[in-house]
């Protein structure tokens, strides 16, 4: 029984089809377990090897990890939804109750994707806390710093504009509140510093922009979708992408103490 | 300049023009040049129809503004709440504006008393029109702090 088990992965091993995913075996060799991580598509953009404190979850609490774990699940969700929602002001509402009431573990996809968000915001911030602590937005880490920082408004705008796409009152108000604030935008808000003076109006600003119009409206929710769903996400995985290459590129993670670190 | 120098040149120049000529046009396309929103200025009916003292919300759902009758005139409020921009509600037993979001009010007049918000309610140009009817223009603002509710247009005399 266990004979023809074995035969028969062996057999699958040898496969083109197997070899082609698996580039390499299970030695456990310095050499191979250094080029299944380098030619891994997905795993090139790990170190090869990391210090040991770097697996210590007291020292980075795992943050980044989980912040990054949850925009996995973020998009999982997030396409699974886009499957049943529509970005117009007739369908947006009676879209999101039919997935609340109507849709097999609808209330599921959606809880996750609106729980997951709320601790995205607080697993960032603790992330960024966590990189303050230990020092580590130190040189030579200061530019992933900033890369960082882009990467927490980020997150931010992305909860803003979901927030209003189930389209009722809590979140038509909360736009209007949130995006009154940018008539006083410096230079490019009908109300900010400068702006009258270069010609600002109500429907010509930066908010006329963001909303596509005076009032939160129609256009905006379709401007939001958009925003939400295509052009914050896909700028979020580049930084990303970013970020964790630089992490390496600037000598792993952080450790207590440089200078005796051991691999 | 060589003849190659000079395709060289064109070449790089017509790449950038096309981009730039891109971008701007993306920036642009993001304005958009027609609304689907009510028409800033309106006609609200004929000046007998209101009954003196009291609020008129008829012209609240569509243009955000209500029109008050005093025995002396009228006056147009924006239902645009002065702290963050929700729709403040009238009422009528209290005799004062109340906004939902962070519990601002004003009285009657749009002078504010309570909440965060930090100013009175934005009064409306509003006249009569050569048909006898108002005429509410929602572009032309009077400012209480600004000392302009006493601006000739801020305030329809009518007897
Ligand atoms: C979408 C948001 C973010 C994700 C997914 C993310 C992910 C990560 C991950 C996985 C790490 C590895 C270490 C760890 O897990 O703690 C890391 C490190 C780091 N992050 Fe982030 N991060 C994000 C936002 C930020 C923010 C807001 C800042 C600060 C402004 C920041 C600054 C840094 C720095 C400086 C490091 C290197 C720390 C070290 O070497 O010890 N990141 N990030
Ligand atoms: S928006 Fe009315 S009280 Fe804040």
């Amino acid at each position: 029984m266990l004979g023809i088990v074995e035969q028969l992965r062996d057999k699958m091993q040898r496969t083109e089809v197997y070899k082609s995913i698996f580039r390499h075996s299970y030695q456990d060799t310095q050499r191979n377990r250094a080029l299944q991580i380098l030619d891994n598509v997905f795993l090139h953009l790990h170190p090869v090897r990391i210090s040991r404190h770097a697996t210590n979850i007291g020292f980075t609490w795992g943050m980044g990890g989980i912040t990054f774990l949850l925009f996995i699940i973020l998009t999982v969700t997030g396409v699974i939804l886009m499957f049943y929602y529509r970005p117009a002001a007739e369908y947006a509402y009676d879209d999101m109750k039919y997935l609340m009431n109507d849709v097999a573990f609808g209330p599921l996809m959606r809880n996750m994707h609106r729980w997951a968000a709320h601790a995205m915001v607080i697993t960032v911030m603790l992330h960024m806390f966590r990189v303050f602590l230990t020092g580590s937005y130190k040189a030579p880490r200061q530019f992933n710093w900033v890369i960082g920082v882009f990467l927490l408004t980020l997150t931010l705008f992305l909860s803003f504009t979901g927030y209003l796409l189930p389209w009722d009152q809590l979140a038509i108000w909360a736009v209007t509140v949130g995006t009154n604030m940018a008539r006083a935008t410096p230079f490019l808000g009908s109300e900010g510093p400068f702006g009258p003076e270069l010609g600002m109006r109500i429907d010509n600003d930066v908010r006329f922009v963001l909303l596509g119009g005076t009032q939160v409206g129609p256009p905006t929710l379709l401007r939001f979708y958009v925003l939400h769903c295509i052009f914050l996400p896909l700028i979020a995985a580049v930084l990303m992408t970013v970020h964790f290459w630089r992490i390496r590129k600037d000598g792993g993670i952080s450790g207590p103490d440089v200078s005796t670190k051991k691999f | 300049m060589s003849r190659k120098n000079f395709l060289n040149v064109a070449g790089w120049f017509a790449f950038f023009s096309f981009l730039a000529t891109a971008v701007v046009g993306a920036i642009r396309l993001m304005v958009p040049r027609v609304l689907y929103e009510a028409p800033s200025a309106f006609k609200a009916g004929y000046p007998e129809d209101y009954i003196v003292g009291k609020v008129n919300e008829n012209y609240k759902d569509e243009y955000r503004v209500w029109i008050v009758r005093e025995i002396d005139g009228f006056y147009a409020l924006a239902a645009i709440c002065t702290h963050l921009g929700c729709t403040p509600r009238w009422l009528s037993l209290e005799k004062m504006f109340k906004c939902p979001c962070h519990g601002s009010g004003y009285h009657k007049d749009g002078v504010n008393f309570e909440g965060p918000t930090p100013r009175p309610l934005e009064r409306l140009k509003i006249t009569l029109a050569d048909d006898g009817q108002l005429l509410v223009d929602r572009n032309i603002k009077f400012l209480y702090e600004k000392q302009e509710w006493s601006k000739p247009d801020a305030y329809l005399n009518y007897g």
